[in-house]
């Protein structure tokens, strides 16, 4: 492989993986939490997606407007999920809700599909996103410059909540015991909203930045990027966050690399990191930073 | 109508059946300000179990649970911690990932008004309030003697601190009535001697009501003015410490009913 390739191929993986980051961060909040692996959140990333488009196409407002007022929608649409079909399941047995959120995936799925139908609709990237830069011998599209620099920031910021706010102490206490929270004043479904607006906040941020870097979006367009963040989040060693990043960037440079070294397993690129998926699970089930859980008696 | 002298907490015909299983049966208490009283009873008792109900964990299936004669009585459990019951547990339960400070800064929740948001976006209002919090918080820590493990985490500090370290955590949300459930469980009789002078101290110190729970009979007969004995659910005697210790039904429910 040529420097220039190898360099393009980086700037391709790392772009990936810290979209893979993102999203996988969603899927691990929620599962330090709730112990519940929250299915809808790969439909969230199709939601933020669309919000933005639709801000853009429909009612014309500057790019980076739409992107800020799509990610605090798709934050109220992950509270409402919550509200609606999560809150009323959080006592009964673990596998309710499981079910709940299959079932919500499909719900958003489907509404997706019915309302704006299966055609795939171009979406607009801004002209930062789409200029090419030249680093060395490389040309590498500002996309894969802009998302990895973006994604770490927002990444910066979720660090910043979690462990020096008032909610980040809230969201980690719950996270070890739920009930000794509550003994402690805390409302514990106020901190588990906010919970679930940072996770679909982030999904949103992802999928209008996937929509830049892939530039057509439809309503099952979260399905793959979803699973492979899942995949992202158990590998990092699920309820970490920074076990999350590091399985994001791994899963997006270990999808891409493969396929530019071995060109001809291109097909198989979903495969192998499913593969992965399950090496993991068979060998070291709590991920590279996860800790063996103890059974809550 | 009785005019009982501040009686902090009431329990009314208290029962909580799950399924078929009468866990307690028509129990009823007054515990008046400044008490230390104590709950005694054989393993399975239902002695937690009425903590349990106290701190909203269950509700009760009957009765009324009133503090400072206000009806409590299935509120969730953040109100009524909010409303000034705090507990500890009989197998610890502390933050272990957070830090000790950060383990009595959770409850402050309670004092801080503003919002989780403004805390989020660091505005003025939110940061002097946080500062206050900060102050309460070790102030809290140096009264109980634990400031020099601050910055520690809660999980790695030896046992016998991080039992004195949930009680820190329980008197942070202000409470006017603290539940200790088993609080000399696992420890030496020194340490258990060194935790009823403590008891004691944060009683006269923290202008507080005491409920506990305990096996350690030396503990609960040497600092409860008035015990309060249960088995399978039910009430079986009541008294002080000397009075207790020769119940004939107590004897009965610890040793079982002498076959002669």
């Amino acid at each position: 492989m040529s420097l220039e390739t190898f360099i393009q191929q980086l700037a391709n993986g790392v772009s990936l993986g810290s979209l893979y980051a993102l999203i996988a961060i969603g899927y691990t909040m929620v599962y330090g939490i709730l112990r519940l692996i929250n299915f809808a959140h790969s439909d969230i990333f199709m939601v933020g997606a669309y919000f933005a488009f639709f801000l853009i196409t429909v009612f014309h407002l500057p790019w980076l407007l739409s992107a800020v007022l799509a990610i605090a929608l798709t934050a109220c649409v992950g509270m409402a999920i919550d509200r609606i079909a999560y809150r009323p399941v959080r006592n009964a047995p673990r596998i309710s809700a499981l079910i709940t959120a299959v079932g919500v995936s499909f719900f958003l799925e489907n509404l997706g599909l019915v309302t704006v139908g299966a055609r795939p609709k171009p979406f607009e990237r801004p002209e930062l996103m789409a200029r090419v830069v030249r680093i060395g011998p490389a040309a590498i599209s500002g996309v894969s410059i802009w998302v990895p620099i973006l994604s770490v920031g927002l990444v910066a910021i979720l660090l910043y909540v979690v462990y020096r706010t008032r909610l980040g102490m809230a969201m980690r206490s719950v996270a070890t015991d739920i009930d000794t929270t509550r003994l402690m004043g805390v409302n514990v479904d106020t901190v588990i909203s906010y919970t679930f607006a940072i996770g679909s906040a982030l999904a949103a941020a992802g999928g209008i930045m996937w929509a830049c870097k892939y530039p057509q979006i439809n309503p099952l367009m979260g399905i793959y990027p979803g699973w492979k963040a899942f995949t992202a989040a158990v590998i990092g060693g699920i309820g970490n966050i920074t076990g999350a990043m590091i399985g994001g960037f791994l899963i997006g440079l270990i999808e891409i690399m493969a396929v530019a070294v071995f060109p001809a397993l291109s097909g198989y690129r979903d495969g192998i990191i499913f593969g992965l998926l399950l090496v993991f699970l068979l060998v070291r089930p709590t991920g590279i930073l996860g800790e063996t859980l103890k059974e809550k008696v | 109508m009785e005019t009982g002298r501040d009686i902090v907490l009431e329990l009314d015909h208290l029962t909580i059946k799950f399924g078929g299983l009468v866990a307690v049966n028509d129990f009823s208490l007054r515990i008046e300000k400044g008490e230390l009283v104590g709950l005694i009873g054989p393993n399975g008792a239902g002695k937690t179990t009425v903590f349990n109900i106290v701190t909203g964990q269950y509700e009760p299936t009957q009765g009324s649970v009133l503090l400072e004669g206000k009806d409590i009585t299935g509120w969730r459990p953040h109100l009524i911690a909010a409303a000034g019951i705090a507990r500890t547990f009989q197998n610890v339960r502390l933050f272990t990932g957070l830090t000790v400070l950060d383990n009595v800064l959770v409850s402050q929740h309670l004092r801080l008004k503003s919002h989780f948001l403004s805390a989020a976006l660091c505005l003025p209002s939110y940061s002097n309030e946080e500062q206050r919090a900060r102050a309460n918080a070790m102030e809290l820590l140096e009264r109980l003697e634990l400031v020099p493990y601050a910055r520690e985490l809660a999980g790695n500090l030896p046992y016998g601190q991080q039992r004195r370290l949930e009680i820190a955590r329980a008197l942070a949300t202000c409470p006017k009535l603290l539940l200790l459930d088993e609080p000399a469980a696992g420890m030496n009789p020194e340490e258990t001697a060194r935790l009823m002078r403590f008891i004691c101290k944060i009683r006269d110190e923290f202008d507080l009501t005491i409920f506990l729970i305990e096996h350690d009979m030396k503990l609960v007969m040497g600092i409860c003015e008035r015990i309060r004995v249960i088995d399978y659910g039910i009430s079986i005697a009541e008294g002080a410490p000397d009075e207790i210790k020769k119940d004939p039904r107590v004897i009965a429910a610890y040793l079982g009913e002498g076959g002669e």
